[in-house]
């Protein structure tokens, strides 16, 4: 692309771009890390939500004892009394990352806590992000390109929601990761240099560490190789950026504990291994061809065609009885509910109850990516002129990854890196299309034309029109080279005379174009700030409404979790749902019974059948777990709809799907699930419904539950099996208390008189309780 | 008759590939017997596998896979030597060795750490 004549000042308007990309790049990073601070100034700087919560905790395990330590440790403080195996089932990559900040930092004598690098880390790294986007798109369109994707990214607020300062969780890393991987491989890809193969594999290794989302990598790149096999564009280059990284990937794949041997036995790796032995043949026949006639080469191809074909089916049959033969196809329960999207709703209840995993409706859509949602068709379109292996590439990771996204809200994060890239794409090249019409036109206007130089012929020049267009890096210099062809040549005007007449728009157009796509920006600009600062920066462990007489804020949950840690025994168990077990674990420092992993179903059950069964029953189960405390989660008081009560179908479902003495209709009032007087007796029963609603009703005298809009059905009972030692300010936390079994058991004594009576008595009614 | 045809059709395809491969310069023939040795060394791992059982699998994976790592890379450098590439033309075979050597010493400290 350089041109063989270089005037003085093109080189010092090359640095001035350089300078100037630079600090473009240094305000992009400062501004993503800028947006993501909203919930610190609102609140506090605190980890948000449950998650990350979990992570913080491991990360100061981690900070405590050391690398060695962490990676071995069993964790018995949770699912109890089965613990975890930490080591081997976490992602380490967030942990050791923050964990490796925080000892550098301190090392230098920045004295910061792990918490503040904990919850800052987000934003550090969505800077990084950005900087990785420009890199990406920067190998597929340009310079300018890049810069517009690197500040559309800083800013979406699909990204933000899950980074912000606080969200300490896995993603936060990985979508540096991703990006950054896939910026190595298209590099890769361009140069062919086997560095940068080298580079990728310890990136994608990275990201491997860092979030299960891997996957979308390793089952990407291969349909890429394979799309531009079957396209026609195989070249060495590609056989560079894919072989070792293949290699490399499954070895690295392998290191980390929670993946190990998958790497090489799940069906989500064997599209990489298969589109390896693909590449190989196809390598080796394009040698074979390169170095044999083409008579010959004809021979030879009947001859592998008839032989290899036999092989390839007997081996091709072996593989798909192998594969067959397990009852998920070999994919994971979460991959196979991404393929199939109604496979967790039918056999893993669990899986489909996260909220994060059901599809997105349409205007989350504009919600999250915004103006971007219909800047990328036009990108797309602007990758096919001209199409590289590059833009190909991004062409392929922008439609999977809308098809993921349509399938888990959870995966429209994965969308937006490839939503900002195909967008930059697409405004780059409009503002280039634009201010080069302004340009000629101006250049038209000031400079005497010779519009009356033939210029009806050779209108097929298109090639030359390409080449004018690729030199098209430095605007003035290119017209200054079209002042001197036009006075030396004749061709030279035409060719540009053609590529006034083909590329350029009317004046005003374009400067009313690029005044409404500036219009565009500002609007996409307006709406991240408000989303960022509005919807997504929420800790949602701190709750705040507005009212009448200023600003409540609800701490009810730590609240509950202080009471916890000061007034009970450190071994003590605690019984909640699943939801809360990473919070109690991190704040409360108390032994949980059930967890945000979700790992074992049938534990998880447990806990379902003890909430939805009778108080006595409930009470068997939990002594049976050695559980001293229950938590429930109540808003009925305040109004705060995510608690218990709403959740409470699916701790009856998956229970019920375990122990199958607990249905769902039983709790449903034809077919539909109440609280009030209408309510089923076993609903009315059930532990959920006594310890959310014990004593509510003395808070207004009728009993009005705000979430569910009703007078609850029974409002005066005691709880017999259980006492409640705490309920939070608002009624937003109830922990209860197992009361012990009776020292003394009614009528089973031996030595009296009026034995008689009290054994017929106790015949009748064998109740330790009474 | 079809069989004899198709025997001395392959017969004078051997006899091409034979020819034309033994115009390759000596420098790429090294790297290709290397590749072979990769290549077999991973055969007879497989084979002793496929004898003894696969238990201690992260060594049989490590084992196996720094064989085709290796060949791996030496059919990447192989590509990048070649002078008859167009593609790479303008880069030093000295960068495209020590690009090898890099990523090899990479391939064999994960090899190291992985084969217990």
């Amino acid at each position: 692309m350089a041109a063989p004549e270089t005037p003085p000042t093109s080189n010092l308007r090359y640095a001035f771009g350089n300078v100037l990309s630079i600090f473009i790049l240094l305000l992009i990073g400062v501004l993503a890390f800028s947006i993501r601070l909203f919930s610190v100034i609102k609140y506090e700087s605190v980890i948000h939500e449950f998650d990350p919560y979990f992570n913080y905790r491991v990360t100061q395990y981690l900070t405590k004892t050391g690398v060695y330590d962490f990676w071995n440790w069993f964790d018995d403080r949770t699912w109890y009394p089965l613990g975890r195996v930490i080591g081997g089932t976490v992602y380490p990559g967030l942990t050791l990352t923050a964990g490796s900040l925080w000892k550098i930092l301190n090392s230098l004598n920045i004295p910061l806590s792990v918490e503040t690098v904990c919850v800052f880390t987000a934003p550090i790294f969505s800077a990084f992000a950005s900087w990785a986007a420009y890199l990406l798109t920067k190998e597929v369109k340009g310079v300018g390109a890049g810069l517009t994707a690197a500040a559309l990214l800083a800013m979406v607020p699909s990204y933000i929601s899950r980074s912000v300062a606080g969200s300490y969780d896995n993603e936060a890393v990985a979508i540096f990761a991703l990006i950054f991987t896939f910026y190595l491989y298209v590099k890769t890809l361009n140069t062919g240099s086997l560095f940068y193969a080298t580079i990728n594999a310890m990136a994608y290794f990275y990201m491997v560490c860092s979030w299960g989302g891997y996957t979308f990598i390793i089952n990407l790149i291969p349909m890429h190789v394979l799309l531009c096999i079957v396209t026609g564009r195989y070249s060495s280059r590609l056989y560079i950026a894919y072989a070792p990284l293949v290699v490399l990937g499954t070895l690295l794949a392998s290191l980390v504990p929670v993946v190990g041997f998958n790497a090489v036995m799940t069906s989500e790796h064997f599209a990489s291994f298969l589109v390896f032995i693909v590449i190989h043949v196809v390598a080796l026949v394009y040698y074979i061809k390169g170095i044999l006639t083409p008579q010959m080469f004809k021979v030879a191809v009947t001859i592998v065609v008839s032989v290899g074909l036999i092989i390839c089916v007997a081996v091709l049959a072996v593989l798909i009885a192998l594969v067959a033969s397990s009852p998920t196809k070999g994919w994971s329960g979460r991959s196979l509910s991404l393929l199939d999207p109604t496979y967790a709703s039918k056999y893993i209840p669990i899986i489909a109850s996260v909220s994060e995993h059901q599809p997105p409706t349409w205007p989350s859509y504009f919600m999250d990516i915004n103006v971007l949602a219909f800047l990328v068709p036009a990108g797309i379109i602007a990758c096919f002129s001209p199409l590289s292996d590059a833009s190909s590439f991004a062409v392929l990771y922008i439609v999977t990854s809308v098809y993921f996204s349509g399938v888990m809200v959870r995966l429209m994060l994965v969308l937006a890196p490839a939503a900002c890239i195909i967008s930059g794409i697409a405004l780059s090249e409009a503002f280039d299309v634009l201010t080069r019409s302004i340009k000629y036109q101006f250049h038209d206007k000031t400079e005497n034309p010779q519009l009356s130089a033939g210029d009806t012929s050779n209108n097929s020049k298109t090639d030359e029109v390409k080449m004018e267009k690729s030199e098209d890096s430095l605007k003035e210099r290119s017209s200054r080279k079209n002042k001197k062809k036009a006075k030396d040549t004749e061709k030279a005007s035409v060719i540009s005379r053609i590529e006034q007449r083909l590329l350029v728009l009317p004046f005003e157009v374009s400067l009313i174009a690029i005044f409404l796509l500036v219009l565009l920006g500002a609007f996409y600009v307006v709406h991240s700030v408000w989303a960022a600062a509005e919807a997504y920066s929420a800790p949602s462990i701190v709750l705040t409404s507005h009212s009448h007489d200023g600003l409540h804020v609800f701490d009810d949950f730590r609240e509950a979790y202080g009471w916890l840690r000061h007034n009970t025994e450190v071994d003590d168990k605690v019984a909640s749902w699943w939801d809360y077990g990473y919070q109690t674990t991190a704040m409360a420092n108390r032994t949980v019974i059930v967890d945000n992993n979700t790992w074992n179903n049938t534990h998880i059950a447990t806990v379902g059948t003890a909430m939805s069964s009778p108080e006595k029953a409930a009470w068997e189960i939990f002594n049976s777990l050695d559980v001293k405390y229950v938590l429930v989660v109540f808003g009925g008081l305040v109004g705060y709809p995510s608690d218990d009560i709403n959740k409470f179908l699916w701790m009856v479902r998956i229970g019920g799907g375990v122990f199958p003495h607990i249905k769902e209709p039983d709790y449903l009032r034809d077919g539909q699930y109440r609280i009030d007087s209408q309510a089923t007796p076993t609903m009315l029963n059930c532990l959920m419904y006594k310890l959310s609603y014990h004593r509510f009703v003395e808070t207004d005298g009728k009993g009005y539950d705000r979430v569910r809009h009703t007078e609850i059905g029974k409002k005066y009972f005691k709880l017999t099996h259980f006492e409640e030692v705490f309920t939070t300010h608002h009624w937003m936390v109830r922990i209860y208390k197992l009361k012990p079994p009776r020292n003394r058991i009614r009528g089973k004594t031996k030595k009296s008189k009026t034995q008689k009576v009290s054994s017929k008595r106790s015949g009748a009614k064998k109740n330790p309780w009474h | 008759m079809g069989k004899s045809a198709t025997t001395n059709d392959a017969r004078a395809l051997f006899q091409s590939l034979l020819s034309a491969y033994s115009a390759t310069p000596t420098n790429l023939k090294i790297i290709d017997i290397y590749i072979v040795f990769a290549v077999v060394t991973a055969v007879i791992q497989v084979v002793y596998m496929a004898v003894v059982g696969s238990f201690p699998f992260n060594s049989f994976l490590s084992g196996v896979l720094s064989c085709v790592g290796t060949a791996v890379l030496a059919v990447s450098l192989r590509i990048q030597v070649n002078k008859e590439n167009k593609e790479f033309k303008d880069l030093p075979p000295e960068r495209a060795f020590a690009d090898f050597v890099l990523c090899n010493l990479v391939l064999h400290l994960v090899i190291m750490n992985f084969l217990g």
